[in-house]
């Protein structure tokens, strides 16, 4: 009766790009210098949105959000390998940049963020779910989407979005596990920024890597530096060809670092030390494209400061048409909740009114 | 005697009950080093250790799962849901498990955990952050279901809940969570569950309330003073299951008039059990049909748009001088 090896694993951990911005050509995706460009000015607008962001939150014109801030690389380059209007990008809340990059209009998501539900439209022909607050229960989405992308024969792919701490919850294993079962055209995408909230990696699992976590599922699980976008591109750009010809979901692990506060209502000096976060300040995946860009000769100083005030300049725009916006009408609390308005919606409007004065 | 608020109240809840039993243990997200996302587990785990407040992996069903587990062998778990709307994924084990294990087993497992999570709207929140649904866990056979209306309520009624042998829900109002504060003794006390409380006396009107609401109708009530027009009793129900009939519904014998608060989408709320129950133990006293004043059957708006869904002082008064002027 001798004891066999039934199999072995091992999980890959991919770097193209180091901090000062060298690349190690044979892993080198294959990008344009005007896509790189167009990557390097997402990463940077999506920066100064997050930073102006946090300024109007301050001054009361913005509720609680989260800051993207250092996770720019992991979710734009991962978004930039699917295609806009084909494929699907079912998101968690920490994902601006992705949602910038696909053209949603930067005053609905000021909108959204100040509590006016008009900023939830889904803007024309673009394939991409609202944000989704309560951790992990959108992954589920992905694999039905997936599913039906597969059914109607197209070769669509959906790509689904959380956190370190969404792996702990059930509806994870359950994703993961309809992804591999039904071998569904999904990416899962684990920014794995080392908290949840107040509660560090080492805490929400005991596994060293979340992309091992794949492994159980059947599906391939890949850790990538996700501060190197050449690095995430490629792995999401792999992940995106193998979906789309048959062959399945995959984990991917961009490994990153949440920069700010977990939410603008958050104080992480209160469970997290300098000497934990320092060190990824000099990882800021923003810098180091832009000195692989400066070595190439694609971008110079003059270069950086048109790309900053072009961003500014857009920021500006979207805050002057989301100030001017006309506060909602009240009776849109009845609007969408179903196709039709029920009776009892109906007669509830006529309360409203009392209030709004409008009734009698 | 110091002035707490609920936050406040709450914390000193926890750590005396804790002190008093070390079978008492309380878990959930970020309630350790942080000392919850409101602060109401501040300095539990620095005082008592990391084994006994522990800061959970992001899991609700496992949370309540753990703790009826670890009821069912011997401990008092006070296990946090960071929010309401995001306690859901341990529905399935409340109703499933903790409501029915002593019925289940006959008696042999009893299942005596807190479930404590903030809700209710009136702080400008995110998506997910302001719902009112206390109904859903009234209606599970086997589950008590408390909310407080303010700091001192809050200490006595989570310490009974504590020392309940099964299982509770303590929903936490959180726009009273530092609204205010008042004298909270510092020594241990329950307020036993199942009794609502009359907060105001009057005879022309009964009020019902339970959390941030019961500040609504008294303020509604001190203005109907005021302004001469009726003298309106506000009844606290405190705790909704088990529902203390006598209180709730005597009141409305008494002064023959009704009107029913609450943030909750009105369809199969915990407004409609009250008027059922005033139906059949109150008709023929009533001198006016009552009235409910809720939210409405949509999705709670999100900030913007919120004040529009949440009753208010105006409203409830509106209502109430329906009822009178019947
Ligand atoms: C089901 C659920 N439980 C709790 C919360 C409250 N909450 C919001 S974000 C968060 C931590 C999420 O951590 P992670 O998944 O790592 O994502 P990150 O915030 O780091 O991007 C928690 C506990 C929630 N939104 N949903
Ligand atoms: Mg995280």
């Amino acid at each position: 009766m001798p004891v066999t090896t039934l199999a072995q694993f091992s999980i890959e951990r991919v770097e193209v790009m180091d901090h000062q911005g060298n690349v190690d050509e044979s892993l080198m995706p294959d990008l344009s210098e005007e896509q790189i460009r167009h990557l390097y000015e997402m990463m940077v607008l999506t920066r100064q949105f997050d930073d102006r962001m946090l300024k109007l939150q301050r001054q009361g014109r913005l509720g609680t959000f989260a800051r993207v801030m250092g996770q720019e690389a992991a979710h734009i380059g991962t978004t930039y390998a699917l295609e806009k209007g084909k494929d699907w990008l079912i998101p968690a809340f920490r994902e601006t940049g992705a949602f910038i990059l696909w053209g949603t209009p930067l005053e609905d998501i000021l909108a959204v963020n100040a509590g006016d539900e008009r900023g939830q439209k889904i803007g024309e022909g673009v394939r991409v779910l609202p944000v989704s607050i309560p951790i992990a229960t959108h992954l589920l989405h992905a694999t039905g989407i997936a599913w039906a992308m597969k059914q109607k024969g197209e070769d669509a792919v959906a790509l689904t979005v959380f956190g370190d701490g969404a792996t702990s919850e059930g509806d994870f294993s359950e994703a993961m596990n309809f992804g591999g079962v039904f071998k569904l055209p999904v990416i899962f995408l684990c920014q794995n920024n080392q908290w949840a909230i107040s509660v560090p990696y080492h805490k929400q699992t005991a596994a060293t890597t979340v992309a091992q976590k794949a492994i159980a599922y059947g599906m391939p699980g890949v850790q990538v530096d996700g501060n190197d976008i050449f690095a995430v591109y490629r792995v999401a750009k792999e992940a995106a060809d193998r979906a789309r010809s048959g062959g399945g979901p995959t984990l991917i692990e961009a490994h990153t670092y949440r920069l700010s506060d977990h939410t603008t209502s958050d104080d992480a000096r209160r469970y997290r030390t300098a000497e934990d976060l320092d060190p990824w300040l000099e990882k800021d995946p923003i810098p180091r494209l832009a000195r692989y860009m400066e070595k190439q000769g694609m971008l110079d100083e003059d270069g950086v400061v048109q790309v900053r005030e072009q961003a500014t300049q857009k920021v500006a725009d979207a805050v002057k048409a989301f100030e001017e916006l006309e506060p909602a009408d009240p009776e849109r609390i009845f609007d969408n909740v179903f196709a039709e308005r029920t009776p009892n919606l109906e007669e509830q409007l006529r309360w409203l009114k009392f209030r709004t004065g409008e009734g009698r | 005697m110091a002035r707490l608020n609920m936050v406040q109240a709450i914390d000193q809840a926890l750590q005396q009950e804790m002190e008093r039993d070390d079978t008492v243990i309380v878990l959930g997200e970020d309630v350790g080093k942080d000392g919850g996302v409101f602060r109401v587990t501040e300095g539990l785990v620095e005082r008592f250790g990391e084994n006994r407040v522990i800061d959970t992996p992001l899991a609700e069903s496992a949370i309540l799962g753990f703790s009826i587990g670890a009821a069912i062998a011997g401990f008092r778990p006070v296990a946090e849901m960071q929010f309401s709307g995001f306690s859901y994924p341990a529905f399935d084990q409340m109703v499933s498990h903790a409501g029915r294990m002593r019925k289940r087993s006959q008696g042999t497992w009893t299942v005596p955990l807190v479930m404590r999570t903030p809700y209710g709207g009136g702080i400008r929140a995110l998506e997910h952050h302001s719902e009112s649904m206390e109904a859903i866990w009234a209606h599970i056979p086997g589950i008590k279901t408390v909310i407080p209306s303010d700091p001192y309520d809050a200490k006595g009624l989570l310490i009974a809940a504590i020392r309940d042998p099964d299982p509770v829900v303590f929903y936490e109002p959180k726009r009273v969570y530092r609204a205010i504060k008042m004298e909270v003794p510092e020594e241990s006390y329950e307020i036993p569950l199942g009794k609502a409380q009359v907060v105001r006396e009057g005879s022309d009107a009964t009020l019902i309330a339970w959390g941030a609401q019961v500040r609504t109708c008294k303020a509604a009530a001190e203005q109907m003073s005021a302004e001469k027009r009726g003298e309106v009793e506000v009844v606290d129900v405190r705790t909704l299951n088990p529902f203390d009939r006598e209180t709730v519904i005597g009141s409305v014998r008494k002064t023959g008039r009704a009107v029913v608060v609450s943030e909750e989408p009105p369809t199969v709320s915990f407004t409609s059990e009250i008027m059922a129950q005033i139906m059949e133990h109150a008709i023929l006293k009533l001198e006016a049909p009552a009235r409910r004043v809720t939210g409405f059957d949509t999705p709670t708006p999100l900030a913007k748009l919120e004040d529009w869904f949440l009753p208010d002082v105006d409203l409830v008064i509106r209502e109430t001088l329906k009822t009178l002027e019947f």
